[in-house]
């Protein structure tokens, strides 16, 4: 925490400092990580009230998961590892210092995540025509409030990506200038380790 | 002062100051009252103090954040104010408002007072801090425009900083949120349901963009440090505050008939209430380790560091202490709440506000700051005041454990009057300990009266 706060403070010049030890370089903005470690700090606080809350009535937590739509889930677990995959080739691009190139790259990723957003909307739809909702029970709640932050957080990534993909199409990001693009590739891999736990947590663990 | 204009927060300041010690007063005999009850019975009973006594402090909070808006947007936006005139005419229409609010509350019974004020034509009276006539409820709303409309206006034609940006946002929300006020739905917990749409929206929602605006800007005033650095902090700090704070809106929501999911999403989230007050603590000490000049106004200073501290323990320990639902099952509505209430409000609210005073008042009146004895005073009732709302802190909640105990977890649970009588002992304590509050601010009164070198003004 104190190391996180001092270096915060120190002028954003961050990635010129580093290049002397890439290795240990933080890549992107110092901000960032402590805004995403927050994001996994109210994430695993939801996972812990899952765990309790289905160890308290396992059987019915087992008998609804099954009614989950785990290839929808899948599907989407591989859309979201793509995109990420996509993302680290456009960081690589711009390190390269091929900038544009790296706009290609983001589009895929951007591509990707639109798609998850794509299935869960089918899949919300589904699972609302056959009455799930917050109060049916609270493996519903939890399935929809855990599903429905995590869906807000792609969309916010997604918007990101966005700005990344202006950014890189104007030739932003260079290997002297990666702030930008790691900080917004940061928070997208965060986004998508959030899904690789809750995915296999929710749908499929029993 | 940089720019003229600057100088209406100064009557804003005062008022601010003024109200606080009624504020205070009605604390003092409300403490009393806990311990003997008829004491000035009939003329004000105890549901009329605690009326004036939260309101008292709601609307000096407000000319506190009106005040600190008038001297930090023009410094911010680098341009004098859109209207000096209309900001100066709001501030009578306000306290003229407020004063006679405070006067119907005090001199005729509010159900008289509610027929007298147009509550037949759209109820709105009755409920907790909301309680003021719907004529001053749309004053309210028609000087929060005024002010905004003044405030955006001088943004508009400024410089744009991150500062006052968030600052303003956390103003539009106060005003838009404010209007559930004029909503109150005749299902009690619909009712309740939207009143915390004020008031929990307002506290542990915009009123922290409005608190971090502010330490931010006293921060970068006092400690040098580069604005790139300080806005950074300020997203962290903004976002994490609306990530949690929103939906910890739940806690709230807790056994009074809304639906059961409220008891884990107003745990999970507003258990993550304190980051951001923690990082607002952080922020605050990093800022003044790292600073890059000594600025005169050691008291300033002070004040900064004790709002990042007294709000993370107020807001954000005693908040979390009570807020899982299984243990707010217990709790809930005792006096672990108001332990809660006075050392957050105190913490986060009071002391950005005194902050932004003691920064802003010495140059206001033409100099740095004010000479080394003032400081000493001021700094006296800095420790004198905020000791004191520790100890009425501890012994309210020393009160509330005993309440809940006996109250509600024993095999022989007491009736709710006679646990009161048990516990009159922490209240007397309590009561004691407001002596020492009011002394402090005696202390503060007298600071602005203390004569001495100050130090003069130097333009960089």
């Amino acid at each position: 925490m104190n190391t996180c706060a001092q270096t915060l403070v120190s002028p954003p010049a961050l990635p010129a400092v580093a290049s002397d030890s890439p290795a240990r370089r933080l890549p992107g903005d110092l901000a960032i990580w402590f805004f995403i470690l927050a994001e996994l700090l109210a994430f695993g606080a939801f996972f812990i009230a899952y765990a309790f809350a289905r160890a308290n009535n396992v059987e019915l937590f087992n008998e609804q998961q099954l009614a989950l739509d785990r290839n929808a889930g899948a599907l989407n677990t591989i859309l979201l590892l793509t995109s990420s995959y996509f993302v680290v080739r456009a960081v690589q691009a711009a390190e390269a210092g091929q900038g544009r190139r790296a706009a290609t790259w983001i589009a895929g990723g951007f591509a990707c995540g639109a798609g998850f957003i794509v299935v869960k909307l089918f899949e919300y739809t589904a699972k609302f025509a056959a009455g799930v909702s917050l109060s049916s029970s609270t493996f519903h709640m939890f399935y929809l409030v855990l599903t429905f932050f995590h869906f807000m957080h792609v969309i916010l990534g997604l918007v990101i990506l966005a700005a990344l993909w202006n950014g890189a199409r104007k030739g932003r990001y260079s290997p002297g200038n990666m702030n930008g693009i790691e900080t917004g590739a940061a928070y997208w891999h965060m986004v998508d380790l959030v899904w690789l736990i809750l995915f296999p947590l929710v749908y499929v663990m029993r | 002062m940089k720019y003229s204009s600057q100088s209406v927060a100064m009557p804003y300041f005062i008022a601010a100051i003024g109200l606080f010690v009624g504020q205070i007063i009605f604390g003092l005999a409300m403490g009393l009252q806990y311990v003997v009850g008829d004491f000035l019975f009939p003329e004000i009973p105890f549901n009329v103090a605690r009326m004036v006594h939260t309101n008292l402090l709601i609307v000096w909070l407000l000319f506190g954040f009106m005040g600190a808006t008038y001297f930090l947007i023009p410094e911010e936006a680098e341009t004098e104010l859109y209207s000096p005139k209309l900001a100066l005419l709001m501030f009578w229409i306000f306290l003229i408002a407020g004063a006679a609010t405070i006067l119907g509350y005090l001199l005729v019974p509010y159900s008289t007072l509610a027929e007298m004020t147009g509550n037949n034509i759209l109820a709105t009276m009755g409920r907790e801090f909301l309680e003021q006539p719907l004529i001053t409820k749309i004053g309210i709303v028609i000087v929060a425009l005024a002010f905004l409309f003044n405030i955006t206006m001088t943004m508009l034609k400024g410089r744009k900083t991150v500062i006052s940006i968030v600052l303003l946002m956390g103003l539009w929300g106060l005003a838009i949120f404010f209007l559930f006020s004029f909503y109150n739905p005749g299902n009690l917990v619909k009712d309740k349901f939207y009143w915390w749409w004020v008031v929990h929206l307002w506290v542990e929602g915009v009123w922290e963009l409005i608190m971090a605006a502010i330490l931010a800007f006293v921060l970068i005033k006092v400690t040098g440090v580069d604005r790139e650095v300080i806005e950074k902090w300020l997203y962290v700090i903004i976002t994490l505050a609306l990530v949690t704070g929103l939906i910890g809106t739940g806690h709230h929501y807790f056994w009074i008939g809304t639906p059961s999911y409220w008891q884990w999403l107003g745990s999970i989230f507003s258990a993550l209430e304190p980051i951001p007050f923690f990082a607002m603590t952080v922020f605050a000490f990093n800022m003044v380790n790292r600073r890059r000049r000594e600025h005169p106004n050691k008291a300033a200073v002070l004040w900064a560091l004790g709002t990042g501290v007294m709000a993370f323990l107020g807001a954000g320990v005693w908040g979390f202490l009570h807020t899982l639902a299984p243990v707010n099952y217990y709790t809930h509505g005792s006096q672990i709440t108001a332990a809660h209430g006075h050392m957050a409000f105190y913490g986060a609210y009071v002391l950005v506000v005194l902050t932004i005073i003691s920064y802003a008042m010495p140059l206001l009146r033409g100099r740095a700051a004010n000479g080394e004895r003032a400081q000493v005073c001021e700094m006296w009732a800095f420790w004198l005041m905020t000791i004191s709302m520790v100890f009425i802190t501890l012994f309210l909640t020393a009160a509330g454990i005993l309440q809940v105990w006996l109250q509600r977890v024993s095999d022989t649970p007491m009736p709710f009057m006679a646990v009161q009588d048990q516990i009159s002992l922490f209240y007397w304590m309590r009561l004691w300990a407001g002596v020492v509050f009011a002394a402090g601010l005696v202390t503060y009164l007298a600071s602005f009266f203390v004569k001495g070198d100050s130090k003069p003004l130097i333009h960089a």
